[in-house]
């Protein structure tokens, strides 16, 4: 195993595919009154490939959104290494990363538009470009209705497009979603889910999204992680081999089921268990 | 007019007529309460005499004084507090106890202090309104979202602008909570401290015409009182509801 990454690290120096990458990241929770250390992630490596959708799937509290927090440089690791195009993540955000929570992140007092622009006013870019980008972003997420709204006014589902334009306008090069559609209904999952590859294609960033959905994962990904219950190492990666040119009708080929089948088969045991640490938790 | 408008105008109306009635007829005697119409009436009269635009003015001014003290001090005070986990720890059991404490029985040893003028009547008001305003502001610092926090960071603001861009934007309909009982206990500290022992005010000038049976201008100045504190807080109510509605409160 520790040989086998050791050919990995080489291969990654020679290849500049290695978009960014996670070595022997754990991270510990020190223990706090009335609370034993929480072990919630790790050890665990992961090498995202430029330009790639690779999604995580896991048991509920496997330490899926602790993974992300890492990668983004919003959580230092208790041990271990995080790389972003080459350089060392430590403790802040490293420019080009852009990132969508599951909760509503809209800024309540801006307007649709101001909410877009918002990280760009602060960025040094020219107001034209602003614009444009701006402008760009509106159009792609079906926003142009909406500019002068305020988020009050708008659904979960439009809301979290304000967030993704957001991100969007920033270009970012690596994309990470913290189960962005987890609060929306199934049929605007879907929608939002084509939306997200479009905006992958035509952007070619590279994707990481955090999701409890098998489904959705299979449809949405080249790669799948699938962890085990906490603290969360990948037991498995799937590569699905779908075609770039991807949408939500993917479900009706006969071969998806067996991804998703594949996935459900290592995340079965692994929920039980975490199940079963949820109620020895509550036990004591 | 809306039909929750038009009910509170109906009861409004309704509740003057029926006092008019009951003075005009005896049922209730000029002693206890005057007739609306001869408040309105005195009122007219006692703005028209010289010396109470001078207790307007210095009850006024009290009251700016004490809202402006109360309102960034509240703020501040409620920031640091909000900031500094272990300052809070300390001070939470006083600030919870706070508004159970009678601040009018100490007005007098504010007299005894700071002497007979405007000064214990600010600070008495001071002291009063300033407390809710640290509440207001720290409950409000406390409930910002903290993926709003995380959204900040994700694009790389520096301190003051995380606070200045988010922080203080999502906190600010709790603030403006706080600012709003800041001004009304504003109000009601000067006016009471006034109330009870003072040489000029509104304040004053009630209990001068209490004390002399001089019901007409007793009610006149009340009326009064109500108008100014009424205005204000329609004033402040109408910003407020000005910088909510987008929010979709």
């Amino acid at each position: 195993m520790a040989s086998v990454q050791r050919l990995a690290a080489v291969d990654a120096a020679s290849a500049p595919n290695i978009h960014a990458r996670l070595d022997g990241v754990t991270r510990v929770y020190p223990p706090r009154a009335g609370h034993a250390e929480v072990h919630a992630l790790g050890p665990l490596s992961l090498d995202l490939r430029a330009g790639e959708f690779f999604s995580v799937v896991g048991p509920s509290g496997c330490g899926k959104s602790t993974l992300l927090d890492v990668l983004a440089g919003l959580a230092v690791p208790s041990a271990g290494t995080v790389e972003f195009e080459g350089k060392r993540v430590l403790g802040e955000v490293p420019d080009g990363v852009g990132v969508v929570f599951q909760e509503d992140a809209s800024f309540p007092w801006l307007t649709v538009d101001d909410n877009v622009a918002f990280g760009l006013r602060r960025s040094g870019v020219d107001a034209a470009e602003i614009k444009r980008r701006v402008d760009f972003a509106i159009g792609f997420m079906g926003l142009r209705d909406f500019r002068r709204a305020y988020p009050s006014q708008l659904s979960g589902g439009m809301r979290q497009r304000v967030c993704i334009a957001r991100t969007l306008v920033l270009q970012p090069r690596l994309i990470l979603l913290d189960e962005p559609f987890g609060a929306l209904d199934q049929q605007t999952r879907l929608l939002m889910g084509d939306e997200l590859l479009r905006l992958w294609r035509e952007t070619s960033a590279t994707v990481l999204l955090i999701t409890h959905a098998l489904d959705e994962a299979n449809l949405l990904s080249d790669r799948i992680g699938v962890m085990s219950a906490r603290p969360g190492v990948f037991i498995d990666i799937v590569e699905t081999g779908w075609p770039r040119d991807r949408d939500s009708r993917l479900a009706e080929r006969p071969d998806f089921g067996a991804v998703t089948s594949r996935l459900w088969s290592f995340l079965r045991g692994e929920s039980l268990r975490a199940l079963g640490q949820g109620t020895a938790a509550a036990a004591r | 007019m809306s039909k929750a408008g038009w009910i509170r105008t109906v009861v409004l109306v309704a509740a003057v007529g029926a006092l008019e009635i009951a003075c005009r007829t005896g049922a209730i005697p000029a002693t206890m309460v005057v007739a609306p119409s001869v408040m309105v009436l005195a009122l007219v009269h006692t703005l028209q005499s010289d010396e109470i635009g001078m207790h307007l003015r210095h009850t006024l001014s009290a009251v700016a004084i004490a809202m402006s003290l109360s309102i960034v001090g509240g703020f501040i005070i409620g920031f640091i507090l909000n900031w500094v986990p272990f300052l809070r720890r300390a001070f939470s059991p006083f600030l919870a106890a706070y508004y159970a404490i009678p601040h009018f029985a100490f007005y007098p040893l504010l007299i005894v202090i700071f002497g007979l003028g405007p000064l214990p009547l600010i600070v008495l008001a001071t002291l009063f309104a300033m407390v809710a305003m640290i509440l207001a502001t720290m409950a409000g610092l406390d409930r910002v979202p903290r993926v709003l926090l995380k959204t900040a960071r994700i694009h790389r603001l520096s301190l003051l602008q995380e606070i200045w861009r988010v922080r203080l934007p999502a906190a600010a309909p709790h603030i403006l909570s706080g600012l709003k009982l800041a001004v009304a206990y504003s109000f009601i500290g000067v006016i009471a401290g006034e109330f009870i022992l003072s040489t000029s005010g509104i304040g004053h000038e009630i209990a001068f015409a209490y004390d002399n049976f001089d019901n007409k201008r007793m009610y006149a100045l009340i009326l009064f009182v109500l108008a100014i504190v009424t205005t204000f807080n329609m004033a402040v109510f109408a910003w407020e509801r000005r910088m909510l509605r987008r929010r979709g409160a």
